[in-house]
């Protein structure tokens, strides 16, 4: 937090004395996002979260796998021993329980930015495509949607996942990516049919652009704004669907750390070692607030309306 | 209306039968044979693995399986589980456990979530209106699991008002915490959603012309602004009366509710196809049905929606 704060402070001063310019709307958001709190708070949990997931070992030096089941098994936190493997305590395998709080950062992680970045493009692309084109482009893409658009997330992405006999981190991406683009569809397509009709993009086909000019050069930057917030508050909604899916047994297996995986097996244990729940359940709803919160920021800053 | 109803239900057909063909070749089309599955860890006699797949139907190829499935459903037969229950069975007894929890649930966040989104739409930028923000963020963050947990161990555990799982899934007295626990993300977000178009409404020129008017308070917010502001929130409900009832897979598990998310459970975990598929269908019913409605209460919310 304090190294975000140094980066953003001398931006800001330098700005203030010069006349205002006028600024595009992606950095009048970045502008107004700086200056809120909420913001700050949940960009410094990510990045917190992040380096978890990049250099676990920075943050532990014991190993989230190792049990000792003779001498750790469901051992009490030891709520003074900051940084150390029991500070809260060790699971039923004798594991200790901080390790696997950090560890357990990369498959969430990954599986969030992975999935929401897998369902902007792909449903940001039909979602273009439809509202550009219109007509019969339109009346296909716009069904297709529709008919996964009824089948529950969770249902399907437990159906997809039950045909893979040993799964990753990537196939719990492909599971979320194949159900969820429909969202970005719909949203873009809503976007991209309003930006369409601007005086901007006729006098740019008026001057001969190409397709793909008048697609990304001056529809997308103008359509992006609402999928961009849709999908930062979905991530945090995908690392609760991977956290699901693993706490049902069909999402990440074990050699991977999740605590979905954690959450499922401390349950188990709920009533005598109530900490082996707390610990996993707690880190995934922080990471799960932290992507909502800063979702929330975003939507505030791009969506001048609701200010 | 009666042309627009038809027409929607027209469109519908396509939708329903390609949301039944995708989730007919996510099931069949898996690695690993449900058939020979039924003998265990030992091998199959070949001839009466042979006999047994002849019987379900699964000794064609999968084109021809598809149009006999799509058939039989279309004379309302959903087929056999692999143990030779009938599939429409199992749904029968599930459904109606789900359909209880689904709508207790929807029940609970349509009044609660509604209610609270009013008063602090109302309410602005104060107290109240912050705690909602705050408190409704900590709720959608807060995982389905943990939360069940939570409910589970301080309700039935420390108050020891309910046991702790349900022990008779027909009972809406035991059904209550359960309901709660599936319904309080989406509550959380029908709050959100209401609190956003209240205050966005309060400020529109209709809402001075009716206090101008002299009319009284309740009527201003009931007639006037509740009306005009309900259009997001039950676009927001039509789906999700449908996810409640395919999402509570891990409520029902939690308070062991023998119910649709439970059966599909098992089901998804014993390959069975025909099951998997056959609640599938009566989820898209649901979606569908739900999704018609909502279209025409816009008409009913907002006058200026005609549907000739």
């Amino acid at each position: 937090m304090p190294d975000l704060i140094e980066k953003t402070a001398p931006a800001t001063g330098s700005t203030e004395p010069k006349p205002e310019k006028p600024r595009s709307l992606g950095s009048d958001a970045w502008h107004d996002l700086r200056k809120r709190p909420i913001f700050i708070i949940s960009a410094a949990l990510i990045v917190l979260l992040i380096a978890f997931a990049i250099a676990p070992s920075l943050f532990t030096s014991v190993d989230p796998r190792a049990g000792d089941l003779r001498l750790h098994y469901l051992s009490k936190p030891n709520y003074l021993h900051f940084f150390q493997a029991d500070w809260f305590g060790y699971d039923g395998q004798g594991r200790s329980i901080y390790a696997r709080m950090i560890y357990g950062a990369r498959a969430s992680v990954v599986v969030g930015i992975c999935v929401t970045a897998g369902v902007t493009v792909l449903g940001g692309l039909a979602g273009m495509i439809a509202g550009y084109y219109g007509g019969w482009v339109d009346a296909v893409i716009s069904r297709v949607t529709d008919m996964f658009f009824g089948i529950p997330l969770l249902l399907g992405a437990l159906v997809v996942l039950n045909a893979f006999t040993t799964r990753t981190v990537w196939s719990v991406v492909f599971a979320l990516v194949a159900l969820g683009w429909t969202q970005m569809t719909r949203v873009m397509r809503g976007s991209v049919i309003t930006v369409k009709q601007s005086d901007y993009v006729t006098a740019a086909k008026a001057l001969g652009a190409g397709t793909t000019r008048i697609m990304f050069k001056h529809i997308l930057p103008n359509a992006i704004a609402p999928v961009i917030v849709v999908a930062t508050i979905a991530l945090g909604g995908y690392i609760a669907t991977e956290a699901t899916l693993s706490f049902l047994g069909i999402g990440l297996q074990d050699p991977t750390i999740s605590w979905g995986i954690d959450i499922n097996s401390a349950q188990k244990v709920l009533r005598t070692a109530p900490f082996a729940l707390f610990f996993p359940a707690g880190m995934l709803s922080v990471t799960v607030l932290a992507f909502i919160m800063l979702g929330d920021a975003v939507r505030d800053a791009l969506d001048p309306k609701l200010r | 209306m009666g042309r627009f109803v038809a027409r929607r239900l027209l469109q519908m057909i396509p939708v329903f039968l390609g949301t039944v063909t995708i989730i007919f070749f996510m099931t069949r089309m898996l690695p690993g044979d449900p058939a020979a599955a039924m003998w265990g860890d030992k091998a199959a006699d070949p001839a009466q693995l042979a006999a047994f797949k002849h019987r379900m139907g699964l000794d064609v190829s999968i084109g021809q399986q598809y149009l006999n499935y799509m058939g039989d459903l279309f004379r309302g037969n959903f087929g056999e589980t692999l143990a030779g229950r009938k599939v429409i069975d199992v749904i029968g007894e599930a459904l109606p456990v789900t359909v209880r929890l689904a709508l207790l649930a929807f029940v609970f966040e349509l009044v609660v979530g509604v209610g609270i989104g009013l008063l602090a739409g109302l309410r602005r930028g104060k107290a109240f209106d912050k705690v909602t923000l705050v408190l409704t963020l900590l709720l959608i963050s807060i995982p389905v699991p943990v939360l069940g947990f939570i409910f589970q161990n301080v309700f039935a555990i420390q108050l020891k008002w309910i046991t702790p799982t349900v022990q008779d899934s027909m009972n809406l007295g035991q059904l209550m915490l359960p309901a709660i626990v599936l319904g309080s993300l989406s509550l959380a977000y029908v709050a959100r959603l209401t609190r956003t178009s209240i205050a966005e409404n309060v400020k529109s020129d209709y809402m001075r012309t009716a206090i101008a008017k002299g009319l009284p308070r309740r009527k201003v917010i009931g007639t006037h602004l509740l009306r005009n502001s309900m259009i997001p929130v039950v676009t927001f409900l039509g789906t999700d009366l449908g996810a409640l009832m395919g999402g509570a897979i891990v409520t029902e598990g939690i308070f062991n509710v023998k119910g649709v998310g439970n059966a599909l459970y098992h089901a998804i975990n014993l390959n069975e196809g025909a099951t998997v598929s056959g609640f599938v269908v009566v989820l898209v019913l649901v979606y569908l049905a739900a999704s018609l409605i909502v279209d025409l209460l816009y008409a009913v919310l907002d006058p200026r929606i005609r549907y000739a």
